[in-house]
């Protein structure tokens, strides 16, 4: 057995620009890409952070969750200096793409498929796709399915590409549940939603790794209340829905999902939830479905828009 | 009031860990192993059913060496290799370990395995084997990867290479590394307490939802 020295080699990279966009011209859109995985991977959006350290304040000195909350902080910093990932599983790939007329989108599914290979290489992605019945890893993210891409095709002469990295543990903890659900007593209105959204929290615990961040997807059927519900989470945190009843439950189902207790890991505390995210969508009469999608604190996504000269900026 | 309390693996004893409580810290120095879905799976096919299979003696003496009075730690890692070809690890947080449930009492029972970390705890079973033969659960910080991985000294090797990087039994020496006792050996479980308060919690608050 070898032994040897577990040293990283990081590149200097001052703390401020944290929450900065990244500008920038690419080589290539392969390249484009490469940089939004990395980005992705190594770096949480602003408002992701600046939420975890005001609620890190909000903890009780001392306890449990506070000290979780600070090292999930200086986690953030680590991973951001030395552009490692922040956490190790950096999850299903999850690309929307909108593209303008005329662009390939067969094209863009090599470029994103090459970047995903070349992320892996260079560590910014773990290998983690694997055969659903063998076991066996591909090694390289990819696979039947994977990365998983969503095509949009805009009026816009740019290319936007966002980008999830959605983790095992969260995703596990997600749930659809289909109105009325009796158990809750959750009848099929907005009560009702928000019924199972709280039951949805307290099913979690800390096991999506808390304090995380839930969308909603109310109404579709099981495959597109689930897609709207996922969608919630490419929301920034101050966002709130336009249709002022979300608004509201969203506010309200933040409060009282914090007042579970289940706190940061699950260790017992103030911060259960960063945020919730609500959405609706037309459905059958026959069918009522509530989907949720639980995101933990590594909310990893970012966004790339990218011109026809390959300039870019990464946010 | 909680303590913190350091321990060296391989070669925590039966007494130290019995003094730990539900809520104490723990700070690791010593060598651990990585184990997670494949590992345990591999483990009970082929160790825990009497007659160990010759193909895998050698493999089954390396674990035990770690394992025996040691920490297994669920996690899968992200691993480089330096420009001589020699691993280094970015980044290595818990992963769920009640996936490993299933298995677990009878890993911590068979090997003597004083700690197992990861993270959301584990279930009924594996905290009486905790109680039985002396071991605990320790919570890392999930997500927490480049933290974690900051607190490993050196790579020594691993074991089932062929299991993929994240599946494979990482010998990873570590120093400082902190960890919540969440399950002691005494049957107490700071996860069954808080599914206990946060259930009556809800229990309140959807009667007010309307
Ligand atoms: S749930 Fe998120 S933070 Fe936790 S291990 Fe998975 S990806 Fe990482």
């Amino acid at each position: 057995m070898e032994e040897q020295q577990n040293t990283r080699a990081p590149e200097p990279w001052p703390r401020k620009e944290m929450f900065e966009p990244l500008h920038g011209k690419a080589e290539s859109r392969v390249d484009a890409i490469l940089l939004l995985i990395r980005e992705a991977s190594t770096n949480l959006p602003g408002d992701v952070i600046s939420s975890l350290s005001e609620q890190k304040a909000k903890e009780s000195d001392g306890s449990q969750a506070q000290r979780a909350l600070g090292i999930i902080l200086e986690n953030i910093e680590i991973a951001y200096d030395a552009k490692t990932p922040i956490c190790q599983d950096t999850g299903t790939n999850i690309f929307h793409v909108h593209y303008p007329v005329g662009t390939s989108t067969i094209a863009l599914r090599n470029e994103i498929t090459q970047a995903v290979r070349r992320a892996t290489e260079l560590g910014y992605l773990r290998p983690n796709s694997v055969d659903s019945i063998t076991g066996k890893n591909s090694g390289d993210n990819t696979g039947i399915g994977l990365p998983s891409l969503y095509f949009h095709e805009w009026e816009k002469d740019h290319l936007e590409i966002k980008l999830m990295l959605k983790g095992g543990g969260c995703e596990n903890v997600g749930a659809q549940y289909a109105l009325p659900e009796s158990r809750l007593g959750a009848g099929r209105d907005l009560a009702g939603v928000k019924k199972v959204v709280l039951d949805a929290v307290l099913q979690a615990q800390g096991r999506g790794c808390s304090p995380g961040i839930l969308g909603v997807g109310i109404g579709g059927d099981r495959v597109s209340g689930a897609l709207l519900a996922k969608e919630q989470l490419f929301r920034t945190l101050e966002d709130q829905s336009p249709d002022p009843l979300l608004a509201d439950a969203e506010a309200e189902m933040l409060e009282k999902s914090n007042q579970l207790g289940i706190g940061p890991m699950g260790f017992g505390g103030a911060t259960t939830l960063l945020s919730v995210k609500m959405a609706k969508m037309h459905r059958i009469p026959a069918s009522f479905f509530v989907s949720t999608s639980y995101m933990c604190w590594a909310s990893r996504r970012k966004s790339l828009v990218l011109k026809q000269d390959n300039t870019y900026i990464i946010e | 009031m909680a303590q913190t309390i350091t321990i060296n693996p391989p070669g925590i004893t039966e007494e130290q860990i019995r003094s730990l409580k539900k809520g104490d810290m723990v700070s690791i120095s010593g060598i651990i192993l990585t184990g997670r879905d494949t590992a345990h799976k591999y483990i009970k096919d082929n160790f825990l059913h009497g007659e160990i299979p010759e193909a895998e003696r050698e493999t089954y003496e390396g674990l035990k060496k770690f394992l025996h009075g040691g920490i297994l730690y669920h996690a899968g890692p992200v691993v480089l290799n330096d420009p001589n070809g020699q691993p280094y690890i970015t980044a290595v947080g818990p992963t769920t370990s009640l996936r490993e449930e299933p298995y677990e009492y009878d890993v911590i029972k068979h090997f003597g395995v004083r700690a197992v970390i990861g993270k959301g705890g584990m279930g009924e079973k594996t905290l009486s084997a905790c109680k039985e033969f002396g071991a605990v659960y320790l919570h890392a910080i999930g997500g927490a990867a480049a933290y974690t991985a900051k607190s490993i000294r050196k790579v020594h090797g691993n074991f089932k290479p062929e299991f993929g990087t994240p599946e494979a039994f990482w010998i990873l020496e570590v120093e400082n590394l902190e960890c919540v006792v969440t399950m002691d050996a005494h049957g107490e479980s700071l996860h069954a307490d808080i599914l206990q308060s946060s259930s009556s919690a809800a229990k309140e608050i959807l009667g007010g939802i309307h």
